[in-house]
């Protein structure tokens, strides 16, 4: 029986480290910013179909970078997650940080205790109601999860985009025309060429809106907010 | 129901499922918590055969087809035996912005049905990305009611009288049920209830195809007055409270309250017009 090669527990979690962040760098880059009114998520998606960010439940939305199944799987879990959570006790208890929880708990095990892990970095959401403050959680391959202010970055060269953006960050709340503006612009510093509004995937968690907050941003609207 | 997929990835924390019915992950993971989960229970006891539990139950509900879409209204009452159960019970539920369903039956499980109803249309809209047609969620509405049907034998029914805007028809529809999760769509109007033959009468007479928003209220509200005139189950205005019938509209605009102030004077007039003949 041939004896299998020793390899150490650090270099095992390094490779897979590797792996993961070679998948995730391959795609495009995503943006969740805070504006006046909520939350603005913006990807660079040149598919209108297939969906980077959703909808998971009145104030919380996902986005999702790096191995489209793999990410959907996460998102529709969240979804099951939130509805269950909402139909068994009720809607206000259903929030962000137990989802991101779940998910960092689900991608650490898978991380840790399968050959291949999750090549996916995930957003999680929440526009504060009644003067609660917005959460931004940023969680990783391998389970770690980042509490991220103002504005987060994840896939693609997410570093340049994010260095962007802290060189450039507005000195008040932006409103929702601004905040466009300024993520677009961010986006195009890894883009070949300018993105065009249909090569963008725009929605956001908008506080003044009753009940569900979530609204896609339609191609024409981003249009108009966009300098021509 | 499976996609047909062998989706090997196991999500460990999370829930695990295939498909986007809410009501299958819940009876599959949480048997305890959908309709007719008790329906098993042992219903030799002849005690416990129809109509032998006492329970709230929910009485005249009735929509009408109208020019811009259609309205669902019903009464207030709810009676357990001879007594009243709740004065003020809403009966009439939004379902997502271009539906809505009202009850009758059993109050509890009516209401269940109504919650598990939202949850599964928002939950399908958000895994799929698009919501169900107007048709695909009548016959949802349907298979929830058949799953019902162990609990009727215990005196448990839940009847559902369903309105929606069919956007793709350019018009709203009405779907009427049965115990066995049979679905009958209606064309011009239907009242369901233990006051639904009274508020049916009403709406027979004075029914006519295209009518405007305000007499279409009209012709609800009075309809319901005469159902409850006729049925005791069917609380009728009450003056001293304050409480009068509620209605929603669907039109393509979505769904809408009919406001209190304005059900309030229509209840105002057809009462005033009643008294004039008294006199």
């Amino acid at each position: 029986m041939p004896m299998p090669y020793y390899v150490s527990p650090e270099q095992m979690m390094q490779d897979k480290a590797e792996y993961a962040k070679k998948g995730i760098a391959k795609g495009r880059s995503i943006i969740a910013m805070e504006y006046v009114d909520g939350i603005l998520l913006a990807a660079d998606n040149p598919s209108a179909s297939l969906h980077k960010v959703s909808e998971i439940y009145d104030n919380i939305a996902f986005a999702g970078a790096g191995k489209y199944s793999e990410f959907e799987n996460l998102r529709k879990a969240g979804i099951r997650h939130a509805d269950l959570k909402g139909f068994m006790y009720s809607r206000e208890d259903v929030t962000g940080r137990s989802l991101a929880n779940g998910y960092s708990q689900s991608l650490g095990t898978v991380f840790s205790q399968e050959m291949k892990p999750l090549e996916v970095e995930i957003l999680v959401v929440q526009t504060g109601i009644n003067s609660h403050p917005n959460e931004i959680y940023r969680i990783s391959f391998d389970g770690s999860i980042i509490d991220e202010k103002n504005v987060a970055v994840i896939g693609g060269r997410a570093d340049v985009v994010q260095s962007f953006l802290k060189e450039n960050s507005p000195s008040h709340a932006p409103n929702l025309d601004e905040a466009l503006r300024l993520c677009v612009t961010a986006l195009d510093q890894t883009a070949n060429q300018k993105l065009q509004p249909e090569g963008l995937e725009v929605a956001v968690l908008d506080r003044n809106r009753t009940g569900r907050k979530f609204r896609r941003l339609s191609v024409s609207e981003i249009r108009q907010a966009l300098p021509s | 129901m499976t996609n047909g997929f062998d989706t090997t990835m196991k999500l460990p924390h999370l829930p695990d499922h295939d498909g986007s019915s809410f009501v299958e992950f819940l009876s599959k993971y949480y048997p305890g918590m959908t309709l007719g989960a008790n329906g098993s229970a042992p219903n030799s006891d002849p005690t416990r055969t129809a109509g032998a539990v006492s329970v709230p139950s929910a009485t005249t509900v009735l929509a009408i087809k109208y020019q811009q879409g259609v309205i669902i209204a019903g009464d207030r009452r709810a009676t357990e035996g001879f007594q009243i159960a709740d004065r003020r019970i809403e009966k009439v539920f939004k379902i997502d912005e271009w539906s809505a369903m009202a009850i009758a039956g059993a109050a509890g499980p009516c209401i269940e049905m109504a919650k598990l109803f939202q949850t599964e249309l928002e939950h399908y809209e958000k895994l799929e990305g698009m919501p169900l047609s107007c048709e695909g969620k009548a016959n949802k509405l349907g298979q929830m009611v058949k799953a019902n049907l162990p609990m009727v034998f215990q005196g448990l029914v839940v009847m559902p009288l369903y309105v929606g805007y069919d956007l793709k028809r350019g018009e709203g529809r009405i779907f009427k049920y049965d115990i066995t999760g049979g679905r009958y769509e209606e064309s011009d109007y239907h009242a369901i209830g233990s006051g639904g033959k009274d508020a049916r009468n009403t709406m027979r007479e004075h029914f006519q195809r295209n009518l405007s928003e305000a007499e279409v209220i009209k012709l609800a509200v009075l309809a319901l007055y005469n159902a409850a005139d006729d049925d005791v189950g069917t609380g009728g205005p009450d003056l001293v409270r304050g409480i009068y019938p509620t209605a929603k509209i669907v039109t393509n605009q979505g769904i809408t309250d009919v406001a209190e102030d304005t059900l309030r004077s229509v209840c105002d007039a057809v009462m005033a017009a009643r008294r004039s003949r008294e006199t």
